[in-house]
């Protein structure tokens, strides 16, 4: 493999970095200006994690198989403990049946 | 299907598929990572119940802070990007290169960690400890040191990791498969830091 080859080979990770950078510093200058915003900040925060998962850890690289064995799952037991939580946070208070 | 796709069966001695196709290793590192995802999802999930839970939520971070936090995904962003470099290298086999770029790996996991305790020190100068602060509810000094911290060791550990293989690597007992595995960690050391930001660096800024 030459230089050209392995610049080449690079280029949409250095594209990926500066976007990555780009957005985090969107996130600071849309929550100083405009205050935070939970859902556009998550929002935003899940869109560099994709990015940084699909190419810096090359899950898009890998076979489709993978990333079904992984991701749903994970995101399907955070969903879960998001629900599951607020439960929790009743038994606390030993109100288990408030509604 | 290639002779690197293939496991042998240690009871069998058959020759069967690799799930996924890759390397057991990197398959239990993936593993790992999810369970670990879950771990950070978990504290930030109670975190946010407590947040919302607590009327007189303090919010301390000054625009100070805020750029601190900044530089500090700056560094660490970079750091993937460095790691991503030493992998291409080692893959290259180009181990002098490989060894330079995983050791700058390392010095920039050393970078983030002084200016996240001089985050912390400032903090703690103010008053904030686990359980009181001068400003409001006392949770918020558990809740920030505990997934800030969290991540931090995330980091300590990497960078003892980074050098650990790295050094190894250079003398011949490693190959490019396991600066590869552990760049998957790192990686994931940076996603977590892009949720930390948001969730408890931008929503706790003063205003």
């Amino acid at each position: 493999m030459n230089a050209e080859e392995k610049s080449n080979g690079m280029t949409a990770t250095y594209i990926v970095y500066v976007v990555i950078l780009a957005i985090a510093v969107f996130q600071v200058l849309f929550a100083m200006m405009a205050g935070p915003q939970p859902m556009l900040m998550l929002l935003l925060a899940f869109l560099q994690a994709s990015l940084a998962v699909n190419h810096f850890m090359h899950l898009k690289q890998e076979r489709p198989s993978l990333f079904f064995a992984l991701i749903p799952y994970t995101l399907f037991v955070l969903f879960m403990m998001n629900m599951i939580w607020s439960d929790s946070f009743r038994l606390l208070h030993m109100r288990t049946l408030a509604k | 299907m290639s002779q690197a796709e293939l496991a042998v069966d240690p009871h069998t001695g058959v020759m069967e598929e690799r799930p996924f196709a890759i390397p057991s290793s990197k398959l239990v590192m993936w593993l790992f990572i999810i369970s670990d995802a879950v771990t950070f999802g978990a504290i930030l999930f109670a975190y946010g119940y407590v947040r919302n839970a607590s009327p007189d939520w303090p919010t301390p971070f000054e625009s100070a802070s805020i750029w601190n936090a900044l530089l500090m995904t700056f560094i660490l962003v970079t750091s993937s990007l460095t790691i991503l470099i030493a992998v291409k290298a080692a893959q290259d086999d180009d181990r002098a290169r490989a060894f330079r770029w995983t050791m700058v790996t390392a010095v920039l996991g050393l970078m983030f960690t002084a200016l996240h305790l001089r985050e912390w020190i400032d903090l703690i100068g103010k008053g904030v400890r686990t359980f009181q602060n001068p400003w409001g509810a006392p949770l918020f000094g558990a809740t920030f040191f505990s997934i800030t911290g969290l991540h931090m060791a995330h980091v300590i550990g990497g960078v003892v990791a980074l050098i650990a293989v790295g050094l190894i690597y250079r003398a011949g007992r490693y190959g490019a498969k396991h600066i590869e595995i552990l760049s998957l960690y790192w990686h994931f050391v940076d996603v977590v830091w892009m949720f930390v930001v948001p969730l408890v660096y931008l929503m706790n800024m003063k205003r």
